[in-house]
């Protein structure tokens, strides 16, 4: 498999050293990494999971509105920072792996890299229960 | 046969001196000499006046390849005969910032209060190209640069041609944050570039009693090193950029401590001002003569 970009691999160790859960995509969406506090909320550890289409992560999940409608994956903050490559925030319902409902936030944020490089995007997630 | 010349190894200050003799006190720089002539200089540290000196056809062209524009690295670039010369034609390869063209980084430098002459002045015939995830060729060689671990923005370049591959990363701290390095290589930093390597020049600045206390500085242990290289199949792995404040007899005691209670599968030979390194045959090391040897 292609060595990362090294700001995704910079993001990658920062992430795996920060308390705060986060996600890491690449340009075409795929889930590269999250951190162990992202275990945590999305009920799965990482090297079980492994890398993910973005077609898969943006619906096993069940995104929900917080009024319990649906919301549609190019609807969610990551997306959003994908497709439009500006920052986005949003709250809403996931249900994770251990099958629990968890009301989250979520703040995402394209990264652009050296020379202009479009190399995915981040999002950092809250528990609203925290 | 490539040729491929060390003419410092030093890493961050230039280090004159007789416990310094062996390994030598020049900052990086290092000559590539293709089959055909070709001339790749691989960053502008204070070893590259001592290349300078070994110039015969000032009017032929030099390729320098910068992997950052730290002062360590580009000290020697007033010394150099060639810039002084309107025959000859000098191109640069080197890192932009975010904010700065390579230009504007390099005339940081080279114009006054550091150095009174400014790189507009040069007389010869200069070209400059930013890199960072790029491929492109000189002569007979395929160069491939790719931004790796280091402070401020950096590249490692791997050179192929028909007699192998040369990985020249000269500062890189790949195990920065790495709990258990390395990882799998596609989340380690410069694994592509070195990826099974004829030869690969390579910072191995510290001991692992140093690294602890200089976590984020951009510099890898001697050890960690030795797990870089043997994670990307490397066949002869050159520790390069030695700290300063090593003499030889410290080096020789690091070297020994490091590589010498390891069982590895590819050879180790610590970069030493002078050593001729060459392609495909690896097991040649013929120092040039400092001057006062001739």
């Amino acid at each position: 498999m292609a060595q990362k970009p090294i700001e995704l691999i910079l993001a990658r160790q920062l992430s795996s050293h920060l308390a705060m859960p986060i996600f890491i995509v690449d340009p075409d969406g795929t889930l590269l990494y999250y951190n162990e506090p992202a275990e945590l909320i999305l009920g799965i550890r990482f090297e079980e999971n492994g890398e993910m289409p973005a077609d898969e992560w943006s619906t096993i999940f069940t995104p929900t509105n917080q009024d319990g409608s649906d919301l549609p994956p190019e609807e969610l903050p990551l997306m959003i920072a994908l497709t439009k490559r500006c920052p986005s925030h949003k709250s809403f319902q996931i249900r994770s792996f251990d099958g629990l409902v968890r009301n989250i936030q979520v703040t995402a944020f394209p990264i652009t890299g050296q020379g202009n490089r479009f190399l995915g995007a981040m999002a950092i997630f809250w528990e609203n229960n925290q | 046969m490539t040729t491929i010349t060390i003419w410092g190894c030093r890493g961050s200050l230039a280090t004159p001196g007789a416990e310094f003799d062996k390994y030598g006190g020049n900052t990086s720089c290092v000559q590539i000499t293709g089959n055909d002539g070709t001339i790749l200089i691989l960053d502008a540290g204070t070893g590259l006046s001592d290349l300078g000196k070994t110039v015969k056809e000032p009017s032929k062209k030099y390729n320098l390849l910068l992997t950052h524009l730290h002062m360590d690295h580009i000290q020697g670039m007033g010394f150099f005969p060639p810039f002084f010369n309107p025959e000859a034609e000098v191109n640069i390869w080197g890192p932009s910032s975010t904010t700065m063209n390579l230009r504007t980084r390099l005339t940081r430098y080279m114009s006054p209060p550091l150095f009174p002459v400014t790189l507009r002045d040069l007389p010869c015939k200069l070209t400059l190209n930013e890199v960072h995830h790029d491929s492109f060729k000189i002569g007979p060689f395929k160069i491939s640069s790719d931004l790796i671990g280091h402070v401020g923005p950096t590249v490692g370049y791997r050179i192929e041609c028909a007699d192998g591959v040369i990985t020249y990363i000269p500062d890189h701290e790949p195990a920065l944050g790495v709990v258990n390095f390395p990882l799998e290589r596609q989340w380690t930093s410069g694994s592509a570039l070195a990826a099974n390597a004829d030869i690969l020049i390579h910072d191995a600045q510290y001991s692992d009693k140093e690294y602890n206390k200089c976590q984020g500085w951009g510099h890898s242990a001697f050890n960690d090193t030795l797990k870089f290289a043997a994670q990307a199949r490397v066949k002869h792995l050159i520790p390069f950029h030695h700290d300063p404040s090593h003499t030889d007899d410290n080096l020789d005691q690091l070297i020994s401590e490091t590589v010498g209670s390891q069982k590895l599968e590819f050879k180790v030979t610590a970069a030493r001002e002078r050593a001729v390194f060459k392609l495909p045959v690896l097991n040649t090391q013929d120092p040039v003569k400092k001057p006062n040897q001739e």
